[in-house]
């Protein structure tokens, strides 16, 4: 069942089309998250949804009511901003209960949710602080009790992880996604970061020049990508792209190895790889290169390898490189669409 | 030889001194600060001490000698009608035009933040009070509340309200500054009329300071446009709310111009203030020391209020 129906939704500001007809539906309890680099219109598309900006064509569906023309207020939606947004004036509690305040709940059952919020994020002890004496990821937690207080059909996350340092980030990412599950709750989730991404959603919408690209699972926008954006975008780096004739050939650069790395020999791609340079990243490196002897052909391609790999890399040599035939992409030059694999 | 050696080396000790000065903070800072230190001690400074000794001798126009009397002027004046009326109307006068100003800034401030044709016509037409001489707009309200030509009052006679047998009684003019509590009304007014666009500024520059976020987080989190307003706008520009409040008290308290122009303190003495009665005492009564004595009263009281206001403002800053 849809919680979220958007029907052909467009927001123009003057001649910028920030969001450009885009239908999505999203399913009870489902954590959807909507991927893209910034200024592709995925927070004009969730402050549309929060009731915060006005389509200019379209539909927004929440439960079964079309929702257009309703104020925020009431559309049981609950939004937790990428600054969080913490009432600076109000304590904690306030700041928690204040959605509560606004729906007139009574004082007792007020101060109980409060509590259920607290505990359940582990903020109880911080209830009589202001928001400036917590840390970044206090400051998260308390944003994310005072969304769920108020119990709402739909939440919007709007980058909520990108104010706190990587460690830290890691943990909240895990923590968010135990919650989703635990309550339930439908939840919609903005990001620029491919890893959030692939690591919360159950369904990624990839997003770009205000248009959806690819809606999926993490494996079919990772691995079966719609067109040269969606491929190149995620991953990191993203996919190889060889030109030939009037098609585009992609592939990753974890699939892109050395030819004496491979166990199996068959069904294999070889080509010929000059490598110009390599960068040692830890646990892996980078080597960047180009594909001898191809037509006008000097694009950059990257491979990355393991850094337990035996074989050694040396700048300025050619080597045997392979990828599965059944990892190749193919894709149209002129439009970018996926296309049928071709011999090549 | 030895001689150009010596030249160049007075030289570039010359310059090296003037490269010093430049570098030297605490001189800078000495000679940047000196203008105005020398601003405050001579049209400040000394008015105000000598103010105090005059409060405590005898001195007039007519006899300029200081003798010393102690607090015997203070008590004098305490003691005279015209003064406690003055006290009165000087604490009445201010708080109620502050507290209409500070509800009157607030209508104002939200409207002009709004997107609307013609802001900038309004914004521009809500601060011409402030722009204009205090005199020159007082005298065109002296005009505007003159007791056979007033504009009001013809209004009102043409809607019915003024004139034999109507509301406002049989008489064809309200005469605004004739009457007590009119004078008084018509002051009052015009202290609002002349402060509001400082406090609608303020205001404004602080509202426009408030973090987007939080407006839009109030409106996801269910709140209405007032209680957004009251609980959360209001609150986050208190500190500069309580700033605007203290301009407007000083300004309020030491002024005489409005007054001066518009009723003289009259009818009888029923509008005078601190300041103009100071100013009819003093030089135009030629009792200097009782003048004196008059202008400081308040001064520990001003004093006082502002210290505790910038006090509690800074306190009350949020970020």
């Amino acid at each position: 069942m849809a919680v979220v129906e958007i029907r052909g939704i467009r927001k123009y500001f003057d001649k910028v089309k920030a969001v450009d007809g885009i239908d999505l539906s999203i399913k009870k309890g489902e954590f959807l998250v909507i991927l893209g680099p910034s200024g592709c219109g995925k927070t004009t598309l969730m402050r549309m949804i929060a009731g915060l900006e006005r389509p200019t064509a379209g539909e927004i569906v929440i439960g079964d009511r079309v929702v257009n023309d309703l104020p925020p207020r009431a559309r049981q939606i609950a939004m937790v901003f990428q600054s969080y947004a913490l009432y600076p004036h109000m304590t904690v509690f306030n700041n928690i209960a204040f959605p509560l305040k606004a729906q007139k709940v009574p004082k007792r059952a007020m101060q109980e949710k409060v509590e259920w919020a607290a505990s359940m994020l582990a903020i109880a002890q911080l209830l009589d602080r202001k928001p400036r004496q917590l840390s970044g990821g206090e400051r998260q937690r308390v944003a994310l009790a005072r969304a769920l207080v108020k119990e709402p059909t739909v939440l919007l996350l709007d980058e909520p992880l990108s104010n706190l340092d990587a460690k830290l980030r890691a943990s909240a990412r895990d923590e968010l996604q135990r919650f989703q599950r635990h309550l339930g709750i439908t939840t919609i989730f903005v990001t620029h970061d491919q890893v959030e991404a692939m690591g919360l959603g159950d369904r990624i919408v990839v997003m770009s020049g205000g248009k959806v690209r690819q809606i999926g699972t993490p494996q079919e926008v990772y691995h079966d990508s719609a067109d040269t954006f969606v491929a190149t975008f995620l991953g990191s780096p993203g996919m190889n792209l060889v030109e030939r004739d009037n098609f585009l050939v992609g592939f990753r650069p974890e699939q892109f190895i050395p030819k004496e790395a491979t166990k199996s020999q068959d069904n294999l791609k070889s080509l010929p790889f000059k490598v110009n340079r390599v960068e040692y990243l830890g646990a892996e490196q980078l080597v960047y290169g180009v594909i001898e002897g191809t037509i006008d052909d000097d694009s950059l391609i990257l491979a990355k390898l393991s850094s337990e790999l035996t074989l050694r890399i040396e700048v300025g040599q050619c080597y045997d490189f392979v990828v599965q035939q059944q990892q190749l992409r193919f894709f149209d030059k002129s439009t970018g669409q996926r296309i049928e694999p071709r011999p090549f | 030889m030895q001689e150009t050696a010596a030249t160049d080396v007075a030289r570039s000790r010359d310059t090296s001194f003037h490269q010093h000065l430049t570098d030297r903070e605490g001189v800078l800072g000495t000679l940047f600060l000196l203008p105005a230190i020398l601003y405050i001690a001579v049209l400040v400074g000394i008015p105000f001490f000598l103010a105090i000794a005059f409060s405590m001798t005898d001195v007039t126009v007519g006899n300029t000698s200081l003798d010393f009397v102690g607090l015997e002027n203070f008590r004098r004046i305490i003691r005279t009608p015209q003064f406690q009326r003055a006290l009165i109307n000087a604490f009445l006068f201010t708080l109620i035009s502050q507290v209409i100003i500070i509800i009157l800034a607030n209508v104002l401030a939200v409207v002009l933040s709004q997107e609307f044709r013609g802001k900038w016509l309004a914004r521009t037409l809500i601060i011409l009070p402030w722009a204009t001489p205090i005199a020159l707009g007082t005298i065109g309200w002296l005009w505007f509340l003159d007791s056979k030509f007033s504009p009001i009052d013809w209004i009102l006679q043409n809607v019915g309200l003024l004139g034999p047998g109507t509301l406002l009684g049989p008489g064809r003019h309200l005469n605004f500054l004739g009457r007590e509590w009119l004078a008084m009304a018509s002051v009052m007014t015009v202290y609002v009329w002349r402060l509001l666009p400082l406090s609608t500024v303020i205001l404004m520059a602080g509202l426009t300071s408030i973090p987007e976020d939080l407006v839009d987080q109030g409106q996801v989190d269910g709140a209405s446009f007032w209680r957004i307003h009251f609980q959360i706008k209001i609150p986050l520009v208190l500190p500069i709310l309580y700033i605007a409040l203290l301009f407007g008290l000083i300004l309020t308290f030491g002024d005489m111009v409005v007054v001066f122009v518009l009723t003289r303190g009259g009818p009888v003495y029923y509008t005078q203030v601190l300041a103009t009665w100071a100013y009819f005492k003093g030089i135009e009564g030629g009792s200097l020391a009782e003048g004196a004595a008059i202008a400081l009263f308040l001064f520990p009281l001003l004093l006082a209020v502002a210290i505790l206001i910038l006090r509690t403002a800074r306190r009350m800053e949020v970020t």
